[in-house]
């Protein structure tokens, strides 16, 4: 039966990952990524990582897709509609390709030696989180306190620089 | 269920974000397929960590590695866009093959 919701999933994810690559509107692309989020919460949903399938529905389906079109909405629109690719799209395919071949026929001769799935529950997770994994957890905060002073930085308007 | 489904699911993914990355032209484009290839890895590691064949004290760890990974792109994303917005307000133009100002 998890074969059926992992099918349906994985339908998901792909055909929005090709939304993403192929649209020719760049709002139908940011759309199509954001059902190739919820796609992907739902395989972690199968993969029994139920907290991370959340966390996932609100990062990327909340945070990431809203400002990727509201930065869309902040740049003039008309701009990016209607986009091509560019002209060396054969090799891009032609790349992608062998590395699906590269990456595929190891996967598919392997032998896979399945074991039984097993879960984690959220309080296991949170203890692992704040005792192994503490000061690597402290870092990302960090990180993202000065990604986000960055990213201030980096707009603000100052004054004498723009004309 | 079987590992081989996530495998090829997140191999399948990559590719796609591959060839987004390589293909298109705007700088937004780009940003959204390495989106998309970073979340095949997450599919990687949680398919990794559902069948993995620790105890259950180890079982948690691919999963610590994907809300690090979520971390870090989302302030990679911030960011991107930030230098996104900026370009576009200096240079009215955010495809990539247009911007070659670093040419010497």
């Amino acid at each position: 039966m998890s074969v059926v919701f992992f099918a349906i999933a994985a339908i998901l994810v792909i055909s929005g990952g090709i939304g993403v690559v192929a649209a020719r509107n760049i709002v139908y692309a940011a759309l199509s990524l954001l059902v190739a989020m919820v796609g992907t919460a739902g395989v972690f949903l199968i993969g029994l990582a139920e907290f991370l399938a959340l966390v996932q529905l609100l990062i990327y389906g909340g945070a990431v897709v809203i400002v990727i079109l509201f930065s869309l909405m902040l740049t003039r629109i008309q701009d990016f509609e209607f986009l091509k690719a560019n002209r060396q799209w054969p090799i891009a395919l032609i790349v992608a390709m062998s590395l699906l071949g590269l990456l595929g026929i190891p996967i598919l001769i392997e032998d896979s030696t399945t074991t039984t799935m097993g879960s984690t529950n959220i309080s296991e997770l949170g203890l692992s989180l704040f005792s192994d994994w503490a000061i690597p957890f402290e870092l990302a905060s960090l990180v993202l306190l000065i990604a986000l002073i960055g990213a201030v930085v980096v707009v603000r308007r100052d004054n004498g620089e723009d004309k | 269920m079987e590992l081989i489904y996530f495998q090829l699911l997140a191999a399948i993914l990559f590719c796609i974000g591959i060839y987004g990355v390589l293909a298109r032209r705007s700088a937004v484009l780009i940003l959204m397929s390495i989106e998309l290839m970073l979340n095949a890895v997450n599919i990687n590691l949680i398919g990794y960590a559902a069948f993995s064949s620790f105890g259950s004290a180890h079982r948690n760890l691919g999963q610590v590695l994907v809300i690090f990974i979520i971390t870090i792109a989302a302030a990679e994303l911030a960011l991107a866009m930030a230098i996104i917005l900026r370009l576009y307000r200096n240079k009215n133009n955010v495809n990539v093959d247009e911007l070659d100002i670093l040419k010497g």
